[in-house]
């Protein structure tokens, strides 16, 4: 199995020492050709306005016809740009996810925060999230399923095999989400 | 700042990786900068180039005027402090910054002392010029290591002398033995926990960016293939011909380092980066480097 960590700017190198440790084969994607090989996608925290202007139309295109047979999860930055609408401020997305995303809703990094909570993965695991300079999910689609919330927000969800989290399982030292995730690729995969 | 503190500070500085982090003096060139794809700015009164010919002391910028440019972006926004001057870094604090830069770029206001960086919740990012300097900086708390170059001189070459620095000085750890550690430590003037973590993990435990010099897109990527995490830039895109141009062209090279096509392309007709100074016309009085112990 070979998992693409999108490597335009942010934590990628984080997510790609997680997936060795699973024994999962990864490979930076930068352009729409890289996808050719993978089967799911990881877009790593960073700064969502960065990445926007550096990936190609190419890419952006190709992320999105992988997300209609292949499962592609969003951390933070990546669960905005795989939102179907972004807000604070308005900024265009990939719309492989129905949820909306407003951006930076916490406030600055002094208001970032860890907090412990009960998360519906392959069955309930309490972990702890780190949230960075994150952002809300602020509207969910019909078929979207809340997979953890805290205060009341939801921070993991999911729809046709795609993720958003808006915390970091990166940065918790647990890989028990990125397993979550390794495994739906792996049903993904022999469904295909 | 407690250990979850330090997780959520070097979670944000991991954020910040493979990105360019521009100075920018008012919210006008913040935004050109954002607009270009910078993943942070850094929010002074003065670049380094006009610090450094204007000479006098340089302080923390105006509130208002960082106030201003956090309003201006959605990006994260750093501000610079004097050396040691820990008021001023609790004025940044309160103010609600993302990042503090100690930074051997304003005039240093303590020629002892750090700040305690421990004692604050925002994170802080401080230049280095060797290994020892960064793991001294990093045990007084900065989640942040960035190489200090020689700011506002438009020349990499002590950008790229500091990096190998302490590339081979880590390189070195990794083959020590436990007594060697601790004269290595010594000579170093650093705690051993730390070198006996670097010989581990063959790593410092937070980001380590680059700055100080960078003038065009090749010295950026050339810093990335060296091993910085990060590039940030100074000088090198208000004081070139045309910002947004340099701005755009150094984000690329930074996320495509290593990858000559794609450094070809954005290297041509750019226009005039800014103007340089060799290092040999600069006295070591001079030289910004030198101040931090």
């Amino acid at each position: 199995m070979t998992v693409g960590v999108l490597a335009l700017q942010g934590g990628f190198a984080l997510h790609e020492s997680v997936l060795r440790q699973l024994n999962v084969d990864v490979r930076r994607i930068r352009y729409g050709s890289d996808l050719e090989d993978a089967d799911g996608l990881i877009i790593p925290g960073g700064e969502s306005s960065t990445m926007l202007k550096l990936g190609t139309r190419e890419l952006w295109d190709g992320i999105i016809a992988f997300a209609a047979t292949r499962p592609v999860w969003g951390i933070c930055a990546g669960s905005i740009l795989i939102s179907r609408h972004v807000s604070n401020p308005d900024q265009e997305s990939l719309g492989v996810i129905d949820i909306a995303t407003r951006r930076n809703a916490y406030g600055a990094q002094n208001d970032s925060f860890i907090a412990t909570v009960e998360i519906d993965l392959d069955k309930k695991r309490v972990l702890e999230c780190v949230f960075i300079r994150a952002p809300k999910i602020v509207g969910i689609g019909p078929n979207v399923t809340v997979r953890a919330t805290c205060n009341d927000d939801p921070i993991m969800v999911e729809e046709n095999g795609n993720i958003a989290t808006t915390f970091h399982p990166e940065l918790s030292g647990s890989i028990e989400v990125h397993r979550y995730f390794v495994a739906k690729i792996e049903t993904f995969r022999s469904e295909r | 700042m407690s250990d979850e503190q330090v997780k959520l500070n070097v979670g944000l500085a991991r954020m910040l990786c493979g990105g360019v982090i521009m100075d920018v003096t008012n919210k006008d060139q913040a935004r050109i900068a954002e607009d270009a794809g910078a993943c942070s700015v850094m929010a002074l009164e003065k670049i380094p180039s006009d610090i450094r010919r204007d000479g006098g002391v340089a302080r923390m910028s105006d509130p208002k005027m960082i106030m201003e440019i956090k309003e201006a972006v959605s990006i994260p926004v750093m501000a610079k402090v004097r050396i040691g001057h820990f008021v001023e870094a609790q004025i940044l604090q309160q103010l609600g910054i993302d990042f503090i830069d100690e930074s051997e770029v304003l005039t240093p206001a303590d020629d002892t002392h750090h700040i305690d960086k421990w004692a604050f919740r925002t994170p802080f990012v401080c230049g280095a010029t060797n290994l020892g300097e960064a793991l001294r900086r990093i045990s007084e708390g900065a989640a942040m290591i960035r190489t200090k170059g020689e700011a506002g001189t438009g020349n990499i070459i002590e950008g790229v002398r500091h990096i190998r620095t302490i590339k081979r000085e880590m390189q070195c750890i990794s083959q020590l033995d436990e007594s060697e550690l601790f004269a290595e430590a010594k000579r170093l003037q650093a705690p051993v926990e730390q070198l006996r973590a670097i010989r581990t993990s063959g790593k410092l435990p937070v980001p380590n960016f680059a700055a100080g010099g960078v003038a065009t897109p090749a010295d950026a990527a050339m810093l990335m293939q060296l091993g910085a995490e990060s590039v940030f830039v100074g000088s090198g895109i208000f004081r070139s011909s045309d910002p947004a141009r340099f701005a755009r062209a150094i984000v690329e090279a930074t996320t495509h380092f290593n990858e000559p096509a794609k450094l070809l392309d954005v290297s041509g007709d750019l226009g005039a980066p800014m103007p340089s100074i060799a290092m040999e016309t600069l006295t070591d009085h001079q030289k910004l480097q030198h101040r931090g112990w």
